[in-house]
C-alpha cells in the first residue's frame, strides 16, 4: 500500500541524510521525498511517499520516530488528506494543430502555460500524483521534451494537523 | 571561568563524572590532549589501537552500567573506532565517542586525515553531532551523554573540528545540569491498561514461558525480574545478552534459548501457550524459523523501543516501557490480584519440561584423553566460585562460556552478541578490570579471535591489569569449521589456523605470564596456579579437542524443536512417570 508520511524534523545539517540513510540502510521503498523549512525556521517539514506491507509501514514510522532529530510524525494516508504535487512539463508545439491540442489539454487539466516559444509550450500543473500521471498519458500523441516533478506534499483535512 | 574548547571538553567530562577515557592521540585532537595533561580527575588510558579503545569503553559500560567514553583522532583514528562503535550499537551499549576532525574551514577539502566521521558512523550510532561553534560545545557534550544513556542506550559520536579546541580562543564555561530535547522523549512507564491485560493473560496460562534479554541488564531490572519470576513460579529462559539477570543456578531457569540454547528452553518455547518477552528483541538467532516460532502462544512484549516490538514476530500485547518500571507495576498487580496461577496446569507443564531436562543436553565426553573446552569453562567457574567477570570473543568458545559458566548476577557476562566482533574480548576485559581492579576478570577466547587485538597485551602491562586470558586453542576457526562440518560436507575451506605463534613466548615478551596446558590431568593444577597470581596477567594457552562441536544447535532457519544434539545426551524420560 502507498503511504504519505509527514514529519517535522529539527532543521539541522544532516537531518535529511539521516532520513535518506534510514530508507536505504533498511531497504525501504521511497517514491518521493520533499523537504523545506516551516514557518518556524528551526523545523523542517518532510513528506515521504513510500509503499510496503502493513508491517513494513509500521516499522518505517517507528524507525522514523526513533531518529533523534524527528520531532513528530503523521501518516497522512490514515485519514482524509489532501495531496499535491507540482509538475513543469515542456512539450513540442510547432504546428498550429499541436499548439491548439496542447492548449486544450492544459485547460482541461487546469494547467497553465508559463513559457512559450515558436516550437515549445511549458505547462505548470498541480494536483495529486495520479492527476499528473494522467496528464502525461493524455499527451501521448505529443512529443514531451522534459518533465520535472516536485515530489508529493500533503496536509490532513479538517482539524487534524501536524504541529508542535 | 574562561576556557578553551579543549579545556571545555575535559571539564565537561569531569562534570559528567567520567573516570576513564580510553583513547589514542593524533593531530586533530592534540589541543584536547594538551588539556588532559597534568590533571587526574579523568584518567586517560592509552590503548594500542582505536578499535580497542572502543571495546574497552564498551566493556567498562557493560560491567558498570555507566557510559564508556572514547577519544580518537580524525581520519584513521575515527575509522579504526568504527568496528567498536558498531559493536556497541548492535548491543545497545551507552558510549560517547569524541572524534577529532579537521578544522572547520578545511572540512570538505580532502584535507589531511579528513573523513566524514558523522557520515561514516551515522548507520551505527544512536545519534551523532558535528560541533560547528565553540559556544555549542558544552551543551552538545551534555546532549551526547543524555542521549547515550537514556531510553534504549547506544553510542553517540561527537565530532570536534580542531579549530573548536584552539587554546587561544576562550569562552565562559557552563555545563548545563539538565537538557531538554523536544524531539527526544523516551517512554519509561508502560501503559497501565496493557499491563493489566498482560497480567490477566499470564495468570490464565497453562504453559507459560518467560523469555528475557539484554534489556533487563541494560535497564537494571534484575531485582524486579527475580520477584516477578518467583511470584509466578514460571519457567524462564534468557538470550545470550541477558544471562545473569536471573540466576542461572535457580531451579526455574532453563538455560539460554536459541541457536545454541538448551533443549528444554527451546522445546518450552515451541510448546508454550503464553510467552512474555522482557527486554529481548526476537533476534534471528533466537527465533529460528519465523513461521514456526511459538506456534501456539499469545505473546506479551515489554521493550523500551517501540521499533523492537512486532518487528519480526507480531505480538498480542505490546508494552512500551522500561523493564523495572513495567515489572514493578506487574508485581504490584500480582500481589493484589485475587487470581493466582493455575497450579495443576503449571505442575503438568513443569513435568513436561523436566522430562526434556532429563536429557541433559549439555553433556559431553568427560573421559576423553583430550582437554574438552566445556570442562575448562566448568573448571574456571569452580576456581572463581562463579564470581568472575567473564568477557569473550566470538566463536565456539563464546558459546561454551555462555553455556557452562553459569552466571548468577547481571553485568558479569560481557560479549559481542549482535555484531559478533572477534577481537572484542581482551580490550573489553581491560575496561572491566579498570572499573573493578580487585575482581577477577577473565577473557575467554580462541586462538583466532585473540590475534585480532593481541597488541593490547602491551596496554595491560602499562596499567598492570591482571586479566586472565583463557584461550581455548583448537587450531581452528572453530565456529566456521563446525558449520563446514554440518553444512558443507567437511570441506574445511580456510578455517584452519596455521603458523600460530607460541603464545607463551609471545605473552612473556609482552612482560606477562604464559601457561600452556596440553593434558586433561594438568588442567586443574595449572589453572589454579595461574589464577593464584592475583596481580599478574596470565595467558592460558589451552590445547583443546580440535573437532569438538557446540551442542545443541538449531540450524539457521530451522524451528525450535529441530536441534542437533550432542551424542552424549541421555534419552528423555517419560513425563507421565515424573508426575506420579
Ligand atoms: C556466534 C554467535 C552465536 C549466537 N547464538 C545465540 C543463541 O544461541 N542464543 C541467543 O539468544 N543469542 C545468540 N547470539 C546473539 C544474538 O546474535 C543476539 O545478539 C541476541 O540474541 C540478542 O539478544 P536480546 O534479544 O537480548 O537483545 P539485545 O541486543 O540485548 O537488545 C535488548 C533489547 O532490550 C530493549 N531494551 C533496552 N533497554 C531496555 C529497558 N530499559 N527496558 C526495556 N527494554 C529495553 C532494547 O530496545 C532491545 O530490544 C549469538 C551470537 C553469536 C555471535
Ligand atoms: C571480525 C570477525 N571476522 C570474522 C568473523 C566470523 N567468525 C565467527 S566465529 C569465527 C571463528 C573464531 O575462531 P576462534 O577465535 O579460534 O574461536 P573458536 O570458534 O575456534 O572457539 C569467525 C571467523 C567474526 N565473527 N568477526
Ligand atoms: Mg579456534
Amino acid at each position: 500500500m502507498r503511504h504519505i508520511i509527514s514529519i517535522l524534523i529539527e532543521n539541522e545539517a544532516g537531518a535529511l541524510s539521516r532520513v535518506a540513510g534510514l530508507f536505504s540502510a533498511r531497504g525501504y521503498n521511497i517514491e518521493s521525498l520533499t523537504v523545506a523549512p516551516t514557518e518556524d525556521p528551526t523545523l523542517s517539514r518532510m513528506t515521504i511517499v513510500t509503499s510496503g506491507t502493513e508491517r513494513i509501514i509500521e516499522q518505517i514510522t517507528k524507525q522514523l520516530n526513533k531518529l533523534v532529530d524527528v520531532v513528530k510524525l503523521l501518516d497522512l494516508t490514515e485519514g482524509p488528506h489532501i495531496e499535491r504535487e507540482m509538475m513543469l512539463i515542456k512539450v513540442k508545439a510547432s504546428s498550429m494543430a499541436q499548439r491548439e491540442d496542447v492548449k486544450r489539454l492544459a485547460d482541461i487539466f487546469r494547467g497553465h502555460i508559463i513559457d512559450v516559444t515558436t516550437s515549445t509550450y511549458t505547462i505548470e500543473l498541480t494536483g495529486a500524483c495520479v492527476k499528473l500521471d494522467s496528464f502525461i498519458d493524455a499527451l501521448a500523441e505529443h512529443k514531451i521534451i522534459e518533465t520535472v516533478r516536485s515530489g508529493v506534499t500533503g496536509i490532513a483535512r479538517g482539524e487534524k494537523s501536524l504541529h508542535l | 571561568m574562561e576556557l578553551s574548547g579543549g579545556e571545555i571538553l575535559v571539564q565537561c567530562l569531569k562534570d559528567e563524572g567520567v573516570d576513564f577515557l580510553f583513547g589514542y592521540p593524533g593531530g586533530a585532537v592534540l589541543h584536547i590532549y594538551d588539556a588532559l595533561y597534568n590533571q587526574e580527575d579523568v584518567r586517560h588510558i592509552l590503548v594500542r589501537h582505536e578499535q580497542a579503545a572502543t571495546h574497552a569503553a564498551d566493556g567498562y559500560a557493560r560491567a558498570t552500567g555507566k557510559p564508556g567514553v572514547v577519544l580518537v583522532t580524525s581520519g584513521p583514528g575515527a575509522t579504526n573506532a568504527v568496528t567498536g562503535i558498531a559493536t556497541a550499537y548492535m548491543d545497545s551499549i551507552p558510549m560517547v565517542i569524541i572524534t577529532g576532525q579537521v578544522a572547520t574551514a578545511n572540512i570538505g577539502s580532502d584535507a589531511f586525515q579528513e573523513v566524514d566521521a558523522v557520515g561514516i558512523t551515522r548507520p551505527c550510532v544512536k545519534h551523532n553531532f558535528l560541533v560547528k561553534d565553540i559556544n555549542d560545545l558544552a551543551e552538545t557534550v551534555k546532549k551526547a551523554f543524555y542521549v547515550a544513556t537514556t531510553g534504549r542506550p547506544g553510542p553517540v559520536v561527537v565530532d570536534v573540528p580542531k579549530d573548536i579546541t584552539d587554546p587561544s580562543i576562550k569562552i565562559p564555561y557552563h555545563y548545563p545540569e539538565t537538557v531538554q530535547m523536544r524531539s527526544y522523549q523516551p517512554t519509561l512507564k508502560g501503559h497501565s491498561g496493557q499491563i493489566k491485560r498482560a497480567v490477566d493473560l499470564l495468570l490464565s496460562a497453562k504453559k507459560p514461558m518467560i523469555y528475557t534479554g539484554g534489556g533487563v541488564v541494560l535497564g537494571k531490572g534484575s531485582d524486579e525480574l527475580r520477584r516477578f519470576v518467583r511470584k509466578l513460579g514460571y519457567p524462564i529462559t534468557s538470550t545470550l545478552m541477558g544471562l545473569g539477570a536471573y540466576p542461572s543456578s535457580d531451579e526455574l531457569f532453563l538455560g539460554m534459548l536459541g541457536m545454541h540454547g538448551t533443549y528444554e528452553a527451546n522445546m518450552a518455547m515451541h510448546d508454550c501457550d503464553v510467552l512474555i518477552a522482557i527486554g529481548a528483541r526476537f533476534d534471528d538467532r533466537v527465533t529460528g524459523k519465523i513461521a514456526e516460532f511459538c506456534p501456539d502462544a499469545k505473546i506479551i512484549h515489554i521493550d523500551i523501543d517501540p521499533s523492537s516490538i512486532s518487528k519480526t514476530i507480531t505480538v498480542d500485547i505490546p508494552i512500551v516501557g522500561s523493564v523495572p518500571d513495567v515489572l514493578q507495576e506487574m508485581n504490584g498487580l500480582l500481589e493484589s490480584s485475587k487470581k493466582s496461577p493455575d497450579k495443576k496446569a503449571i505442575s503438568a507443564w513443569w513435568a513436561e519440561i523436566n522430562s526434556w531436562r532429563s536429557m541433559k543436553c549439555l553433556s559431553y565426553d568427560r573421559n576423553s584423553d583430550k582437554i574438552k573446552p566445556q570442562m575448562v569453562i566448568e573448571m574456571i567457574h569452580e576456581i572463581t566460585h562463579g564470581q568472575a567477570y567473564v568477557t569473550s570473543d566470538v566463536g565456539q568458545h563464546q558459546m561454551w562460556a555462555a553455556q557452562y559458566y553459569g552466571f548468577d548476577e547481571p553485568n558479569r557476562w560481557i560479549n559481542s552478541g549482535g555484531l559478533g566482533t572477534m577481537g572484542f574480548g581482551l580490550p573489553a576485559a581491560m575496561g572491566v578490570q579498570f572499573a573493578y581492579p580487585d575482581d577477577t576478570v577473565i577473557c575467554v577466547t580462541g586462538e583466532g579471535s585473540i590475534q585480532m587485538c593481541i597488541q593490547e597485551l602491551s596496554t595491560c602491562l602499562q596499567y598492570g591489569l591482571p586479566v586472565k586470558i583463557v584461550a581455548l586453542n583448537n587450531r581452528y576457526l572453530g565456529m566456521v569449521r563446525q558449520w563446514q562440518e554440518f553444512f558443507y560436507e567437511n570441506r574445511y575451506s580456510h578455517s584452519y589456523m596455521e603458523s600460530l605463534p607460541d603464545f607463551v613466548k609471545l605473552t612473556e615478551s609482552y612482560g606477562h605470564v604464559g601457561i600452556r596446558i596440553e593434558k586433561p590431568e594438568d588442567l586443574r593444577k595449572e589453572l589454579e596456579r595461574g589464577f593464584a597470581m592475583k596481580d599478574r596477567l596470565v595467558f592460558f594457552d589451552i590445547v583443546t579437542d580440535q573437532t569438538e562441536n557446540v551442542y545443541p544447535m538449531i540450524a539457521q532457519g530451522k524451528a525450535h524443536n529441530d536441534m542437533h544434539m550432542s551424542p552424549y545426551c541421555e534419552p528423555p524420560q517419560d513425563p507421565e512417570r515424573e508426575l506420579s
